[in-house]
């Protein structure tokens, strides 16, 4: 089975946010394999495992990508992609991306795509349809689980808290939820050999594009962070008593009951 | 210049969603005067029009088809994309739902237009409407703007309120007639684990256990406390590890981002991914035994206490003050 997974390289949950210059402030922060991706790695590569085959993760960004895309190797991925768009494209939306996604993918005849349902950092969760929609194959978000025989794939998705079982075949793109499964480690081992392991670079030119036909439809004007809490009010005294207190305040103060 | 808004409805079990009629608020903002046409997809739903109407709808469309009654993303897009092509709208508003978030990017796709996704605010007053939406799962925010062709966007349930009810609107409720061709993806079974049908990412009232709760068990006052408010449980990413709940429970920055109007976190620390998920609700209420605890910086209101002693007496407190 040929799998390709969706990749993007998102600060560590784990980090304060901070804005100079009108942008989020990234000096020094630490970086990783968005958290929705990270399942959508391992998924792919227990699908290997069980199916043959081969995994290839692409990542649109930038040089600096090529970490988290050496971590995928090290966690058992077999080749990575990088997309490098630095040079090329000053400002991007997820317009931008999928289009670029799907431009790489059209002609490698993937029989599974998977991607995170959303990045924790735009937080959009756009680019996974969008792609499936450009190479016009059907696509089923946010898996809990994902079964293959043949031709034949049955899921389980979350939607809300439900779960729907979906039946759909291959070639299929879908999204990782939360719940897919537990990520691995890289291996001692596993880091070793995705060093050997191919680490291919291209750009748009190599994609037949140029920036015309990537240009943002939407455009951020301002980033900001939201205006800080006070600190609230910890109730004193008997416990009946703040419990007391604390529903005629949600009555009457805050009027939320 | 006025704009011609196409507002996508929603129902669940028969009720059309609270987040169609903000949808509905959200497309008066985009459309500067312009015309709001609600469109409704399913298998029996036009007795949900003169709803819309009354909603602030100027015009509802509903395609009916039997290929309809669950939600498919081949099937909406099908039905949508003929709407689309008989209006040609300047604009678009979906609700950020489950359904929205499968659907909206492949319309956009589809259409080559740019899609804002997870807009909490609109600002109106300039040139062009001037969206908000939370990124780093609200840890900052950006405005974004349409730079090129169709306005289109996907609301946050609870953020943008919708238009008064007014029954005494009126609009034309029409249909249209789509041919559902083959489906790719067919749902074979649904599982309802939703408590009483009230989704977190709508909810009012999200009661949440951490760590603390210390059992499955553990949870049932807090489900007690949810259900006499009308609203949901929800859960820290500890509390799902440790299986004391279902990740489709989850809050935090992998997980469900809320902003319900009342919060109630119940043994739960305060970990920087969970508020991440949390902190923009209207208001928050801490209960936990570490008076050090993460989640008291946040809070509007907090006691220092055991949840199993609190969320007991809090129910009690309550259920005086439906009764009263």
């Amino acid at each position: 089975m040929n799998i390709y997974v969706l990749m993007k390289r998102t600060f560590d949950t784990e980090e304060r946010i901070s804005i100079s210059g009108g942008k989020i402030a990234d000096d020094g922060a630490e970086f990783i394999i968005n958290p929705y991706d990270e399942y959508a790695i391992e998924e792919a590569i227990q699908l290997k495992d069980a199916h043959g085959g081969e995994v290839t993760v692409v990542s649109v960004g930038s040089e600096e990508a090529e970490k988290q895309l050496r971590t995928a190797l090290a966690m058992g991925a077999d080749k990575a992609v990088l997309i490098n768009i630095e040079d090329d494209v000053e400002e991007s939306d997820q317009f931008t991306t999928a289009r670029i996604l799907a431009e790489y993918l059209k002609d490698k005849e993937a029989d599974l795509i998977i991607a995170g349902n959303v990045a924790i950092d735009g937080g959009s969760g756009q680019v996974g349809p969008r792609v499936a929609e450009q190479l016009n194959i059907p696509y089923v978000t946010t898996i809990t689980s994902i079964e293959i025989d043949g031709q034949t794939v049955t899921i389980v998705r979350d939607v809300e808290g439900d779960s729907e079982t979906i039946e759909t075949s291959l070639p299929l793109l879908v999204t990782a939820q939360q719940g897919l499964n537990d990520p691995r480690y890289p291996s001692l081992p596993g880091i070793m050999k995705a060093k050997k392991k191919p680490l291919d670079e291209i750009e748009l030119d190599d994609l037949d594009l140029d920036e015309d036909d990537v240009e943002p439809k939407t455009k951020t004007i301002d980033i900001y962070l939201p205006p800080k809490k006070e600190a609230g009010r910890i109730l004193e005294g008997e416990i009946d008593d703040q419990v007391k207190e604390l529903v005629q305040l949600l009555h009457k103060e805050a009027k939320v009951v | 210049m006025t704009k011609k808004i196409i507002v996508l409805a929603e129902s669940r079990e028969g009720a059309l969603r609270n987040v169609s009629f903000e949808a509905i608020a959200a497309g008066k903002k985009i459309s500067d005067g312009g015309e709001i046409v609600s469109v409704l997809l399913g298998d029996d739903v036009s007795t949900h029009g003169q709803e819309l109407i009354a909603y602030g709808a100027d015009r509802v469309v509903t395609v009916q088809n039997e290929k309809l009654k669950q939600y498919s993303s081949d099937g909406y897009a099908q039905g949508l994309l003929a709407v689309l092509e008989s209006e040609n709208p300047d604009g678009l508003v979906f609700g950020h739902t489950a359904l929205g978030k499968d659907l909206a990017p492949r319309i956009a796709s589809k259409l080559g237009s740019g899609l804002i996704s997870d807009v909490t605010a609109i600002e109106e007053g300039g040139d062009e409407p001037v969206f908000v939406r939370p990124i780093y799962s609200g840890k900052a925010f950006e405005k974004k703007v349409v730079s090129d062709g169709l306005v289109f966007v996907t609301i946050r349930p609870n953020n943008i309120d919708p238009l008064p009810k007014e029954e005494s609107r009126s609009g034309e409720v029409t249909s249209l007639d789509v041919e559902i061709k083959d489906l790719r993806t067919i749902i074979k079974d649904v599982v309802r684990k939703a408590t009483d049908g009230v989704d977190l990412s709508e909810a009012k009232v999200i009661v949440a256990g951490g760590r603390g709760v210390k059992s499955e068990e553990g949870f049932e006052p807090l489900k007690e406390l949810a259900d006499l408010l009308g609203g949901a449980v929800g859960a820290s990413r500890g509390a799902c590890d440790a299986e004391y709940c279902d990740y489709s429970l989850q809050i935090g920055q992998t997980g469900k981002v809320v902003t319900p109007d009342l919060y109630i976190a119940c043994g739960l620390s305060g970990a920087i991914q969970h508020m991440a998920g949390m902190s923009n609700s209207k208001v928050i209420v801490a209960i936990n035994k570490d008076p050090e605890a993460n989640i008291f910086k946040v809070a509007d209101y907090g006691i220092v206490g055991d949840l199993f002693d609190v969320v007991p007496l809090l129910i009690e407190e309550f259920k005086k003050i439906k009764a009263s």
